[in-house]
């Protein structure tokens, strides 16, 4: 019987790689009858997905941080490039 | 410049003036490219100095290696390429610095979320509305981003690579020198304690302000 502790890791493994077929069933069954796993596996898909959408977003608009280079940056970069 | 290793996730890079080599412009690159590529490393690297020193690094090695400019993809498209390179390379000599420890391995950070049968003993409290919609939410990514940096280095980058950039984990044990298994419980251990941090100083923030 799978305790929560492993449960809990086998869940973050099988987000990198497919758990052997006795594990999966045994994961799968434990969250059927276990609330705060199931919570912890939504729960962590979702800040997949978040962090995924998020960064998708900052590389086409940078919308979020908004951040860009200081103009002493940018003049030190130009500096450089003029003096290979 | 070879192939980089590091899959893209988006493909949703700005497309701007598909060159070739002949025409490359790199005094017009700062202007152009200057706060796109860095914002690109300021996610993935939490650091604004460092940032700025890939950018700077990227634009050096594009000109000194801009024959290896295909003209096949945008300008925009090539610099990320070499810029993914640089972040991997900032990834590799941190883990050098701040070699992995036996406690970075251990399996979990917070033993005080089980009891001695491995049961929670407070278990992850409901995050209620629509969480789904996050994203849209402007102040999250600082949020992240500082749980990110509560986060030990090498387990920052290694969600890093996992989650951003999409790398599979055979790619992410050869930048950070560590085995498979050794790869799953820093994911692990990464992930637990973001959700943690997430819970705490995001959602639970929100209930309290909701009597």
């Amino acid at each position: 019987m799978l305790s929560c502790k492993d449960v809990t890791r086998l869940l973050s493994e099988s987000m990198d790689h497919s758990l052997p077929i006795g594990k999966r069933v045994g994961v799968r069954f434990h969250l059927l009858i276990c609330k705060f796993c199931a919570r912890y596996e939504r729960q962590l898909l979702l800040i997949r997905e978040t962090v995924r959408r998020l960064a998708a977003m900052e590389d086409a608009y940078g919308s979020h941080i908004g951040e860009r280079l200081s103009a002493e940056a940018k003049e030190r970069i130009r500096k450089s490039l003029a003096t290979p | 410049m070879p192939e980089t290793d590091i899959v893209m996730t988006g493909g949703n890079e700005i497309k701007k003036g598909v060159a070739n080599s002949a025409n490359l412009d790199p005094s017009a690159w700062v202007d152009r490219y200057g706060d796109y590529l860095f914002r690109y490393a300021m996610i993935r690297l939490r650091n604004r100095s460092a940032a700025e020193d890939l950018v700077q690094e990227t634009f050096l090695a594009a000109l000194k290696n801009h024959g290896s400019f295909s003209g096949n993809s945008s300008e925009s498209t090539w610099l990320v390429g070499i810029l993914k390179h640089k972040i991997a390379d900032h990834f590799r000599r941190q883990v050098r610095e701040v070699p992995l420890e036996d406690g970075d391995l251990r399996e979990h950070p917070d033993p005080s979320s089980f009891d001695g049968s491995g049961h929670w003993t407070s278990g992850p409290t409901d995050w209620g509305g629509n969480p789904a919609d996050l994203y849209r939410e402007r102040k999250f990514l600082d949020q992240l981003t500082e749980c990110l940096s509560g986060l030990s280095p090498n387990h920052a980058n290694a969600f890093t690579l996992r989650e951003i950039e999409g790398a599979d984990t055979a790619e992410i044990c050869k930048v950070l020198n560590v085995t498979e298994t050794n790869l799953w419980v820093i994911l692990h251990r990464a992930r637990m304690q973001l959700r943690r941090c997430l819970e705490t100083r995001w959602f639970h923030r929100k209930t309290e302000k909701e009597p």
